[in-house]
């Protein structure tokens, strides 16, 4: 099959993606030759979602305006347009979440919409969708393809009770299954599994590519892309930054392209001092052997001090449970362990304990924690603070009533300083951009007037604008109110702009702790540090 | 052990809780059976292929289909046009079938595209829809015949000549039409069917050049011959002669058909050993001695039964209509049938997901709108295998209520909005219909007034489609929990 280095199965020549005005792919390349595990790297919003659904010809690219660039499959330019015609390609993918339908046995779920059947007197008359199953058959090529990947189960089981490691190989095997399968797509395939379950995966890869069929591995685990992939693809923000292939390069380097060199200045000096006094005795929030459940973002037992009036950074790839720390301390998650808040300790089992010690949250979920989406502006930024804090309200008799007047006046305040760009404080939050969504949620945060703000992803999808202007915001809070602000953000650039320290996180312990002038080599290695000598 | 009981306590509180009413407004109501039980079985005959024509959109995922009205609907307006008409007896049914079942096709599939854009709330969406048809039916029964369309029935219009009056009686033609087939007539056209599906089977094979398998063809052609031919033996004749089948009868019938097909059953498997091999018969193959040995057993200790006093006279009140009681049967083999089909499959995977059917190419539209049709399609025929059986017409009343009392009666036999098979809907119906004969006579003779048991009766039908759909959400709101423990597994995310 493969007759000379340059012969791709895949090649994805300058593509790039607009959706209403943002640009999220710019001119990306991806080249995959036959029988190859290729890795596609890049944080969260780099893209490579994007790039798949291109590549899957699905209905949000098509219903959006389409895309630049071109496709070749095999050598040959197609276009296309619908999921049916990637399948017919041989393209197919392995779901992140599980594309599988409990009710059903194995076999049915390996045959949906393929299923083998006979032909019988009213399928000659009303057409191929009257044909009989045939049962047998269908069990014949289930069986098949389980054991090419050696899956040692029986294929009439219900998929329902299997063990979740289980339905990953029943999804692979369904793809496996369809014939003149080129290209598998693995979208973060190991993200669920327990570690032996993950490496069996990994070694069914192997069996896979070795038959000839292209693997685009999609993943954040650096170890893994090590051990199996060929070659790697880097995106970041939407750019393409590299190709390599594995046995050229090395952890800390990839590391280092996935988080990238370009130091642009977020944060203007406007010449104003930095008068603040920050004392290594004056703690506001202590972590001590601090666990936090949260699925994919694991947080395995940190201690850390965060210092009174200190921007704090907290940085880490995806996956490494960075934001498990602030969604366990606001118990969001199931969190252990000893915090302190300022010297008091805070009842992590208690939803609002965190709340009632002056300690503010902007979730990195916005859409989903963050905001009640069909409420307006106002509603938005007033309600926390009136649960909590009983702000916005007024005594008539016996009642307590809402205080329309003050929300108001606050709300437009708050619009006013923060800049968030909408028709009025009765727009609905939902309608508005992600960067306007986020100062909203900002706007809430500070309404609860807090000592230590903790700020998940705040510049997620949001344009370099409005990233500014949140950034500097941040930091005046901290200069004027002497606001402890901790940041937790995959993008190392904006926390080395503003933070007085940043604290890297890897596989759910804490890395090191370094200044924000370190070198890259150091905070790639930090990033990618603890997991090759953990395990 | 015990939580096994309880397990299935639990899981079949439904039918257990209406068994108990069942049971106790019977003998409350101090009927004796053979009062009851022949009315259950006329019952039984009547409303059981509406019941059953529920099942496929439960299937697809479309939950319980209350557009069921509209099929009911069509029905009505085809039977009186065939009334209009003129038309009477078996062919007169035939006729309105008909012409039914395009209006049936035509508004389910309306109803299926309406569906679509509601996705979720395709119950609440089929209730609305039932009333809003519900006024296009009165205007055409009040207003467009006679009023547009000049008719000059003063048996059937009301009399300013405008409007359909409130009853019409079926009786001089095609009440019992169905109900009266006799058996003779019925395996006659069965030979007849037979021979024109295998001619035709035999004809598109060889159009379309494929191998015919001659040898198959003919035995089965001798078979068929040879069933027609001993319906000429003169006391068989005789028997099949009647429209109606004792109880007994079919009962008889039925314990040495089990015993003759195990029999069957146990020959083929013997044949296939011999011939395959033990190991290489498929699962499907396989003969379950256990199984057949519980299934004559069964059967010789119902045909023993049939021997007590009690319940032959029981037996031998009962008359079935032979050829509805095989629209019914036929009915529930289609049902399983056609999800032993691409289409059934089909439909099977949209309702369990829509999304998983999306990304293996299944036309999820197309799919449930084909449920709906096929829906609306059975439910119109269920309806008039209803009227012609129940002999009158009430124009503006009788499709009132048959979405609710369906679903009333597949929900008390233990079916729910995301599963319902043929067992559930039969032995509902069962349940419920036995409630309707009873409770009013049991609230008589408890209270003194037979309208208690009526209002009882109303109340159980619309508390079990509520209790039903609350119990649904229940489970659904259990379900995400679950989900959540099996994903935080220890050591799962990394």
């Amino acid at each position: 099959m493969e007759k000379t280095k340059e012969t791709y199965v895949l090649k994805m020549d300058n593509i790039a993606k607009e959706y209403s005005g943002n640009r999220v792919l710019k001119g990306v390349n991806l080249h995959i030759r036959p029988g190859e595990i290729h890795a596609l790297m890049g944080e969260n919003g780099a893209g490579k979602s994007t790039l798949m659904n291109i590549l899957f010809g699905m209905p949000v690219i098509h219903s959006t305006g389409g895309f630049e660039g071109t496709i070749e499959v095999d050598g040959k330019q197609v276009n296309i347009d619908t999921p049916l015609k990637a399948m017919e390609l041989g393209i197919g993918m392995v779901h992140q979440e599980f594309m599988l339908i409990p009710g059903f046995s194995v076999t049915e779920n390996i045959k949906v919409g393929r299923e083998i059947s006979n032909p019988n007197l009213a399928s000659r008359l009303f057409g191929r969708s009257m044909e009989t199953l045939d049962y047998e058959a269908m069990d014949r090529d289930a069986r098949k393809a389980l054991k090419t990947i050696g899956l040692q189960i029986e294929e009439y089981v219900k998929v329902a009770g299997l063990p979740v490691g289980y339905m990953q190989f029943i999804e692979i095997a369904r793809e496996l299954d369809k014939t003149g399968i080129r290209i598998l797509v693995f979208d973060e395939p190991t993200a669920v599994l327990t570690e032996s379950e993950a490496d069996r995966l990994l070694e069914a890869m192997r069996v896979i590519s070795s038959q000839g069929i292209a693997i685009i591995f999609i993943t954040h685990r650096l170890d893994e892309v090590m051990a199996v992939a060929d070659g790697m693809t880097i995106l970041r923000d939407g750019e393409f930054v590299a190709r390599k292939e594995i046995k050229d390069t090395n952890v800390a380097e990839i590391a280092e392209l996935m988080v990238g060199r370009k130091v642009e200045k977020l944060v203007d000096d406007n010449g104003e001092e930095d008068h603040r006094v920050i004392h290594d005795d004056e703690i506001a929030v202590s972590l001590r052997n601090y666990k936090v459940d949260m699925p994919g973002e694991q947080v395995k037992g940190i201690d850390l001090d965060i210092r009174k009036g200190e921007i704090f950074g907290i940085g880490g790839l995806a996956g490494q449970g960075k934001l498990g720390i602030p969604n366990g301390i606001m118990g969001l998650y199931k969190a252990e362990g000893e915090v302190r808040i300022n010297g008091d300790l805070l009842d992590l089992n208690q939803l609002g304990d965190a709340l009632e010690h002056k300690v503010a949250f902007v979730s990195e979920d916005r859409r989903g924690v963050g905001l009640l989406l069909d409420e307006s502006i106002e509603q938005n930024i007033v309600f926390s603070a009136m649960q909590t804090n009983g702000k916005f309200l007024k005594k008539v008799a016996w009642m307590k009533l809402y205080d329309a007047a003050a929300a108001k006046a606050h709300a437009e305040k708050m619009v006013k300083t923060l800049d968030i760009r909408c028709t009025g404080i009765r727009q609905a939050a939902g309608s508005l951009s992600g960067g306007n969504q986020q100062k909203v949620c900002l706007a809430r945060a500070l309404t609860l007037e807090p000592d230590i703000l903790f700020v998940s992803e705040p510049t997620r999808g949001i344009d370099i604008g409005a990233k500014k202007l949140v950034l500097e915001y941040l930091a005046k809070l901290n200069r004027e109110q002497g606001m402890t602000v901790i940041i937790v953000s995959s993008e190392l650039v904006e926390l080395r702009s503003i933070s007085d320290r940043i604290a890297i996180v890897s596989d759910g312990k804490l890395a090191s702790i370094l200044s924000p002038d370190a070198s890259d080599a150091e905070f790639g290695l930090a990033m990618s540090g603890s997991r090759k000598g953990g395990h | 052990m015990n939580k096994k009981i309880s397990d299935i306590i639990f899981k079949n509180k439904v039918v257990l809780l209406f068994l108990f009413l069942c049971v106790g407004a019977t003998i409350a109501s101090k009927q004796p059976l053979t009062f009851v039980i022949p009315e259950l079985f006329t019952r039984i005959a009547r409303n059981s292929f509406i019941v059953l024509s529920l099942i496929i959109p439960v299937v697809a995922g479309l939950g319980m289909n209350f557009g069921i009205v509209i099929g009911a609907m069509a029905a009505q307006v085809a039977l009186f046009l065939t009334t209009y008409w003129g038309l009477t007896g078996i062919g007169g049914f035939l006729a309105t079938v008909a012409l039914a079942t395009p209006l049936a096709v035509f508004f389910g599939y309306l109803i299926g595209v309406l569906f679509n854009h509601m996705k979720g709330n395709e119950m609440i969406g089929g209730l609305v829809l039932g009333y809003f048809a519900e006024g296009i039916y009165q205007l055409i029964f009040l207003f467009i015949f006679g009023g547009v369309i000049k008719m000059n029935n003063p048996t059937l219009m009301i009399a300013t000549g405008v409007g359909v009056k409130n009853t019409i009686d079926l009786k001089d033609t095609v009440k019992y039409a169905l109900d009266t087939v006799p058996m003779l007539t019925i395996v006659e056209v069965a030979f007849y069917l037979f021979l024109i599906g295998t001619v035709l089977s035999v004809l598109i094979k060889t159009v379309k050049k494929q191998e015919v398998n001659w040898k198959d063809t003919l035995l089965r052609m001798i078979a068929a011959a040879a069933i027609y031919a001993v319906t000429f033996i003169r006391p068989i004749e005789q028997f099949l002669s009647a429209d109606r089948l004792l109880l007994l009868s079919a009962v008889e019938i039925a314990c040495f058909g089990t015993v003759i097909w195990q029999a069957v059953k146990f020959a083929r498997w013997r044949w296939n050993v011999k011939k395959l091999g033990m190991e290489n018969l498929s699962r499907s193959a396989q003969f379950n001695r256990n199984r057949a040995i519980a299934n004559v057993f069964l059967a010789v200790v119902v045909y023993a039964l049939t021997y007590v006093p009690y319940l032959y006279n029981i037996l031998i009140a009962v008359k079935l209509p032979v050829m509805t009681y095989l629209c019914i049967a036929a009915l529930c083999g289609f049902n399983n049938i056609l999800l032993k089909t691409r289409l059934g499959q089909n439909m099977r995977t949209v309702g369990q997901s829509r999304t998983v059917a999306n990304a293996a190419g299944i036309n999820v539209d197309r799919t449930r709108i084909i449920a709906m049709i096929f829906s609306t399609v059975l439910a119109s025929w269920g309806q008039l295998i209803f009227l012609q059986n129940v002999g009158t017409l009430s124009t503006y009343g009788a499709h009132t209520q048959v979405g609710q009392f369906a679903i009333a009666a597949i929900l008390v036999g233990g079916a729910s909005i995301q599963k319902a098979t043929n067992r559930q809907a039969l032995l509902g119906i069962v349940l419920f219909h036995t409630l309707f004969i009873v409770s009013p006579l049991a609230g008589k003779e408890l209270f003194g007034d037979p309208v208690i048991g009526e209002y009882f009766r109303v109340f159980v039908s619309y508390g079990v489609i509520a209790m039903a759909l609350a119990m649904h959400a229940w489970k659904k709101v259990a379900k995400p929990k679950e989900q959540e423990q099996n994903q935080v597994e220890p050591g799962t995310a990394e």
